[in-house]
């Protein structure tokens, strides 16, 4: 896999087939980027659980927080780290002792870690670094058109009207990858030493 | 297997764009209304906390205008696009983003008049200070960097004679210097040349001219690279510290790689309030769609007029970028290879009465204080757009007093040529 530009049909094969979403480092603050992706994620359908040991015994839009991902005595589909890409490898560690494993590792805009990348791969996982689900599931939807960002799809198809709990089409025709040629350049060039 | 990727004028047409969600409508509407209703308090809150996408107010967003934005962004190939009220509105809207008062940016010399105004005496009042360079003399962009520069400025093809800039090379300065380079791509727009593909992070237009094309809307727009990295050592706080407007989010961190175009609508447009009329980006949308079309025309037709007036008696010089014999024919060749514009000077061996006298025999084209648009239009900058220049600033713009300043529209070029070759002889 690459990971400095994913091809649009990657992302969206994620994001239309998982359905839980454990997101590890949720806040409960309301001007953190994680709390406005997770109550977007929630809104668009997606079974959300909020897993931070700081705040365990709250709850985050009405889901209890657990502590770690062995907590969440149940199977999920995704793993949505919202750490810095120091703190990625032991939740990756933690979510390959999980039986059954999850079906996909996903590291927040900013947050890359290759070697857990190639860790979770190795166990048959699908890894996604330095993105957000919600600015994907925006874009590929196109509901993120609202604020002029460039959507990177087409459709001749009418337009939906967006209600609380409704999953948007995400299979647009796709007119580039992930993001722009020269942003995924920038980004490359970022992580490389100079 | 790789799906097939949209070329350029399928993007000029859909991009953006998709049935209405209500009335099916095909064409965009124009969404004529200052504000839209919120299903909830909830909702509410989350549009205004930036944390839903949604419509609130025509002055931070309206969804017409919203196409223009992405299509905007689609075609110069950035990550996202903000259209305001005019091309002095972006560049407004752009530099309060990155300069404190106090701060520095470096901009080329050969610029519209206007902007050399509004560098020159509105921004000296934000305490914004401009340090001016020599697009001809990539040393002088170098030497011009101060710890308090905070961006350059360049346009792709400058005003008023239609001469191309070395972009590669200026981003190069601007790398090293650790700031972003800001384009003006007005006169080439993207069908001409992409400044994202040699290196510029943010892209401005007015969108009067070509890109609206028919002389009927004013508009501007900032295009985002999503390129470059604003929490490197601090520099763009309006970017990088904690927003108290919005309750302490840092606009960077939550949305990457196109942060500056939100800081540009949340933080420069919300609070400035330059806001671009729907009716405006409606009409915007409509000139884009034929955008390659116009293009391809405007500049075959400029060729044309220009090599005629090369070999014409009464003429002393030509400065078009697309003719092999322009000291930027090198230059145009290597970015603008589909064609060098349509927006050149040409002098007169009669000097300043020979061009006001031909000003006036013109029956096709207009005088007028305007470029790009489908009617062929003349002007003679150093009595109008360049009038506020010294006369030594004047000749080093470009803007001479034997200069007159040509913007070829799509009409017959056989018809442009016959009315300039009877003005001529008069």
């Amino acid at each position: 896999m690459n990971h400095d530009a994913y091809d649009d049909n990657y992302i969206r094969s994620i994001l239309n087939n998982v359905k839980s979403i454990a997101m590890v480092g949720a806040s409960p603050v309301n001007v953190r980027p994680s709390y406005f992706a997770f109550k977007y994620l929630a809104q668009r359908g997606y079974d959300m659980i909020p897993v931070n040991p700081g705040h365990v015994g709250k709850s985050l839009l009405g889901k209890p927080f657990v502590a770690s991902l062995r907590d969440i005595g149940r199977p999920v589909d995704m793993i949505d780290i919202f750490r810095s890409s120091s703190h990625i490898m032991p939740v990756v560690e933690e979510a390959l002792t999980l039986s059954p494993p999850p079906k996909v590792i996903w590291m927040q805009l900013g947050a890359r870690d290759d070697a857990a990348a190639a860790k979770a791969e190795a166990a048959g996982l699908k890894v996604v670094m330095n993105r957000c689900p919600k600015i994907e599931y925006g874009r590929l939807s196109s509901e993120i058109s609202w604020m002029g960002v460039n959507s990177r799809t087409l459709s001749s198809k009418r337009a939906p009207i967006p209600t609380q709990g409704m999953r948007l089409s995400l299979n647009r025709m796709s007119v580039g990858g992930g993001a722009t040629a020269a942003s995924d350049r920038a980004a490359k060039n970022k992580s490389e030493p100079t | 297997m790789t799906d097939r990727l949209p070329g350029f004028s399928t993007l000029a047409v859909h991009a953006g764009a998709q049935p209405d969600p209500t009335t099916g409508a095909r064409v965009t509407p124009i969404y004529q209304t200052t504000s839209f209703v919120f299903n909830d308090a909830d909702h509410a809150a989350s549009l205004f906390g930036l944390q839903a996408f949604g419509n609130i107010y025509t002055r931070i967003g309206n969804p017409t205008t919203a196409v223009l934005e992405e299509r905007m962004a689609a075609l110069e190939g950035g990550t996202a696009a903000l259209a305001v009220a005019s091309g002095h509105a972006a560049q407004v809207v752009v530099l309060q983003q990155l300069l404190m008062p106090g701060d520095e940016f470096i901009a080329a010399r050969k610029l519209y008049g206007g902007s050399i105004n509004q560098f020159t005496h509105a921004f000296k009042s934000f305490g914004w200070n401009v340090a001016w360079a020599d697009p001809d003399d990539i040393g002088s962009f170098e030497r011009a960097v101060t710890p308090r520069t905070k961006a350059i400025f360049i346009e792709s093809i400058a005003n008023p004679a239609g001469s191309i800039t070395d972009i590669e090379a200026i981003a190069e300065v601007a790398r090293k210097a650790g700031v972003p380079l800001i384009v003006d791509n007005t006169l080439a727009t993207p069908y001409l040349i992409r400044p994202i593909d040699h290196g510029a992070d943010i892209v401005v237009h007015s969108l009067t001219k070509f890109l609206g094309g028919h002389g009927n809307s004013l508009g501007g727009i900032i295009v985002d690279a999503g390129t470059f990295d604003w929490s490197k050592d601090n520099k763009y706080p309006m970017l990088n510290e904690p927003r108290p407007e919005y309750h302490g989010i840092r606009i960077q961190e939550t949305f990457g790689n196109f942060a500056f175009a939100i800081a540009c609508r949340v933080l420069g447009l919300r609070d400035l309030g330059p806001a671009l009329s729907p009716f405006n980006a409606f009409m915007i949308l409509t000139g884009i769609e034929t955008l390659p079309l116009r293009m391809q025309k405007h500049c075959e037709n400029a060729k044309a007029v220009a090599e005629f007036l090369a070999g014409h008696s009464a003429v002393a010089s030509v400065n078009y970028a697309g003719l092999a014999s322009d000291k930027y024919n090198r230059l145009a060749r290597k970015y603008a290879p589909k064609g060098a514009g349509a927006v050149f000077t040409f002098s007169l061996r009669g000097g300043y009465d020979a061009g006001v006298s031909l000003v006036s025999n013109l029956k096709l084209f207009s005088h007028l204080a305007n470029v790009g648009d489908t009617r062929s239009l003349v002007i003679h900058p150093a009595s109008t757009t360049h009038s506020q220049l010294d006369d030594e600033a004047k000749v080093r713009s470009g803007a001479g007093p034997d200069v007159v300043r040509l913007s070829i529209g799509i009409e017959d070029k056989e018809d442009l040529i016959a009315d300039l070759e009877q003005a001529l002889v008069v």
